[in-house]
């Protein structure tokens, strides 16, 4: 089962929201295992790492998003088995993902899953940018939010 | 009377919902930021923008739809409904909850609310998000010799079930005197 971290980073590289979840996938097979369907399983010494390798690949993001004219970057940096997905909204905000394929096992990673999710994700976070009490880069707190972004993962990783 | 309102709607100038709603939401995030998250002045500023627009609102709202003295309050709150909130926000409340003596009742606008969309108001049980809306109906009813408490009771941005709004009849105002701004 593969565990993921989701972050969002805003305009002056300042921390936005973060969610640290597991694939749903495969979530019914495991369900005899001890760990609950979705909470991640990265190993506490990684885990509290996530954020310094997220924000490390910042750097990568703002070169390679010359590069491209697609709003979705790719396989943007690795770190100890950790691959890092990135996605760069109209308005200058970084989503990033970062998830973890050693984990024993040769699940294949689907790309344009991850794609689909960075989508709707930016779908989600327009729609939250449009309420008039939300300004750029104020953390996002609303549990609306939340939920959603859980149904996105759920659909999609 | 509500297709009145329908053919009056199909015929006067529009803009786009969401430039409306993004407007007012704009105000309001606004006001709150100008009086320091004072939700009460908020209210205040929201309630007294709204009157103001409402006295001068009923003369379009009398000349698009022609509409004629009301024999019963009861009768002016379903012109308000069928023909004012329609003709104006392309909705229609419905009336509920009528006193006894056919003075008070609650109009509860019907979702989704033009004003509330995409919006998420702040942690606070004093904000009326649209308290505009009630300024509009008491300027308005003012101007046509109607002295009207209007205010909000419920508001599902609040997590409440439904969005209601209170009207309650004070006094018909002797027609000779002149409605003056406060």
């Amino acid at each position: 089962m593969t565990s993921y971290y989701f972050s969002i980073i805003g305009t002056r590289d300042n921390p936005v929201y973060e969610f640290e979840f597991s694939s749903f996938k495969n979530s019914l097979a495991m369900s005899t295992s001890t760990s609950v369907p979705g909470k991640s399983q990265f190993s506490a010494s990684i885990k509290e790492m996530l954020p310094f390798i997220s924000n490390s690949s910042l750097d990568i993001i703002e070169d390679a998003q010359w590069t491209t004219n697609l709003f979705y970057l790719g396989k943007i940096d690795s770190f100890y088995g950790l691959l890092v997905n990135a996605f760069i909204t109209q308005g200058n905000i970084k989503f990033v993902l970062c998830y973890d394929v050693s984990n024993g096992t040769t699940q294949k990673y689907d790309d344009s899953s991850i794609k689909q999710f960075f989508i709707e994700a930016n779908d989600l976070y327009v729609k939250c940018l449009l309420n008039p009490f939300y300004s750029v880069n104020d953390a996002i707190v609303s549990p609306d939010f939340d939920l959603r972004l859980k149904l996105i993962a759920k659909k999609y990783l | 009377m509500s297709k009145k309102g329908d053919d009056i709607w199909k015929n006067v100038d529009k803009i786009n919902s969401e430039l409306f709603t993004l407007t007012y939401g704009s105000i309001v995030a606004q006001l709150c930021r100008d009086f320091n998250h004072n939700y009460h002045e908020v209210n205040n500023q929201l309630d007294q923008m709204g009157y103001n627009i409402g006295i001068r609102l009923i003369e379009e709202f009398l000349s698009r739809t022609g509409a004629q003295r009301c024999q019963s309050f009861k009768e002016t709150v379903e012109v308000i409904t069928k023909l004012g909130f329609r003709v104006f926000l392309n909705i229609q409340p419905a009336v509920e909850n009528w006193s006894s003596d056919g003075r008070s009742c609650s109009i509860v606008l019907p979702e989704p609310n033009p004003l509330n969309e995409f919006v998420e108001i702040p942690p606070t049980k004093d904000l009326w998000y649209c308290q505009i809306l009630c300024g509009i109906l008491r300027g308005a009813l003012q101007m046509i010799q109607l002295d009207v408490d209007v205010n909000f009771v419920k508001d599902t941005l609040k997590g409440d079930d439904k969005t209601e709004i209170r009207l309650k009849l004070n006094k018909i105002l002797k027609d000779e005197v002149p409605a003056g701004e406060d």
